[in-house]
């Protein structure tokens, strides 16, 4: 690892002021960056870190949504969202192992938009809205492909706003080396319709599978589901899983949250 | 470089850190406690777990930095001050649940931060809790034998296979 320096605010303002300087960079939980850093495939001179900003930490309940401060940990939505939004609790708690989960933070996910990273399924599909320093993202155009999402260098994820739907479930079909989604899938059922969004299948990172969604908003069953598939074309593969098994996969696991869900 | 001070196994710590300092190497390096293991250095095997205010953390994937002022607690604190094993180190030596020895300290923190949630695990709750500590050695089998003797419960159950 290359050397820098750490600053560590205790506000927003004045962490966006420390993000102005050149090659400064956030650090959140540190679970993929310092990892990143030791590869040296980062450089930054300056580390920002985010975790002593009280109003980044926790959540509340706010017209229907679960508010979630941008640094709070895993570990914490997993304790705490059991009662107000249980499928993101349960999402929560199989993130990677409990010492990752005690320190990565749901900014810092979202942010990274790691292909098979769990919370970008669940924001797609909890139509949310991604809160800056800046300005207010809907979950639908954060995200801009593997590894890439629409914020500003500097700009820091401040809260997540999650809609809370009447019914959902996450199926993560676990990549056993890494604990990361082989394949993973969010469903979401709200009064109006449903959202379905699928992380570790597509080459163009997370996605809402509209045709199931189409499907699903008329008849909430897994049987609705019958027929319909997603073309292997644009499918990652690797030498845990070809294009066609995970084109699969995602179909599998499209039924079983219904199922568990409805 | 920072000075860097924080309260490891009760006692108040201090030394010198650069930015890019592991919490695994302070205490390694600059503090001489040498029981907390780096494994991987990559936050896959958790040889190198340890307590910051209570909870487990992965030593190699936080900078020393982010522990100032906190509460740390390292493998060395476990025995008490004559060497008498805790309660989890004594059931994993009674239950053969090491072999090399190189995953226990952080499978001992890991487990102490498990019986601290959840006093009586099962044998289930064990394996998921554990699932980031890597050990080669043991087939995990009397490492969770040793945890569920240490939570006082039944270990035949847990039938030598
Ligand atoms: C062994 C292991 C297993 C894992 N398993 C899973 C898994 O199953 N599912 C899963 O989803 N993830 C998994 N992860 C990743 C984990 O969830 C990370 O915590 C997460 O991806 C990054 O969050 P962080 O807070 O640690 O961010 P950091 O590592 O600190 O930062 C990551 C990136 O985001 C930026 N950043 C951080 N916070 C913010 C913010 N608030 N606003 C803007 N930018 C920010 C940083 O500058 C950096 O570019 C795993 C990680 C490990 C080490
Ligand atoms: S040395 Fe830290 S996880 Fe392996
Ligand atoms: S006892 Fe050797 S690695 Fe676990």
């Amino acid at each position: 690892m290359y050397n820098f320096e750490v600053e560590k605010p205790t506000s927003i303002a004045d962490a966006v002021a420390a993000l102005s300087a050149d090659e400064a960079q956030a650090l959140g939980g540190g679970q993929t960056l310092i990892p990143t850093l030791k590869q040296r495939l980062a450089s930054p001179s300056k580390l920002v870190s985010l975790s002593g900003i009280a109003e980044m930490q926790g959540m509340r309940l706010a017209a229907g949504s679960l508010c979630i401060g941008g640094a709070t940990s895993h570990a914490t939505v997993a304790a705490e969202a059991t009662g107000s939004y249980p499928a993101l609790a349960a999402l929560a708690g199989g993130i990677g192992d409990p010492a990752v989960r005690n320190r990565g933070t749901i900014g810092g996910s979202l942010a990274n938009n790691d292909p098979a990273a769990c919370y970008p399924a669940a924001a797609l599909a909890s139509g949310a809205v991604i809160v800056t320093n800046a300005r207010e993202i809907a979950a639908d155009d954060f995200f801009d492909g593997l590894f890439t999402t629409v914020l500003e260098e500097g700009e820091i994820v401040t809260e997540v706003r999650l809609q809370v739907p009447e019914a959902a479930n996450y199926q993560k079909f676990v990549q056993p080396a890494s604990r990361f989604a082989l394949v993973g899938v969010f469903v979401a059922k709200f009064a109006n319709a449903v959202r379905v969004a699928v992380t570790g299948a597509s080459e163009e990172g997370v996605f809402r599978w509209s045709e199931a969604e189409a499907a699903l908003s008329s008849n909430f069953s897994a049987d609705a589901l019958e027929g319909l598939s997603v073309a292997p074309e644009g499918m990652m593969a690797d030498i845990h899983g070809s294009k066609a098994y995970r084109a699969h996969l995602l179909g599998v696991l499209t039924k079983r949250a219904v199922a568990a869900a409805a | 470089m920072t000075k860097v001070s924080m309260t490891v196994n009760g006692k108040p710590a201090q030394a010198e850190a650069e930015g890019r300092t592991l919490l695994s190497s302070f205490l390694r390096e600059e503090l001489g406690l040498t029981g907390t293991h780096v494994g991987c250095d990559t936050s896959q095997c958790g040889a190198c777990v340890v307590h910051v205010n209570g909870v487990a953390v992965k030593s190699c994937t936080m900078l020393a930095i982010e522990a100032e002022g906190a509460d740390v607690a390292t493998i060395e604190g476990q025995a008490a001050a004559d060497g008498t094993l805790n309660i989890i180190q004594q059931a994993f030596q009674d239950h053969h649940g090491l072999q090399c020895g190189f995953c226990t300290p952080g499978m001992v923190m890991s487990t102490a931060a498990l019986l601290q949630e959840n006093p009586k695990p099962s044998e289930q709750e064990i394996r998921e809790y554990l699932e980031g500590n890597i050990c080669r050695c043991t087939g995990y089998h009397n490492i969770v034998k040793a945890i569920m003797a240490a939570s006082g419960q039944d270990v035949s159950a847990i039938a030598a296979e």
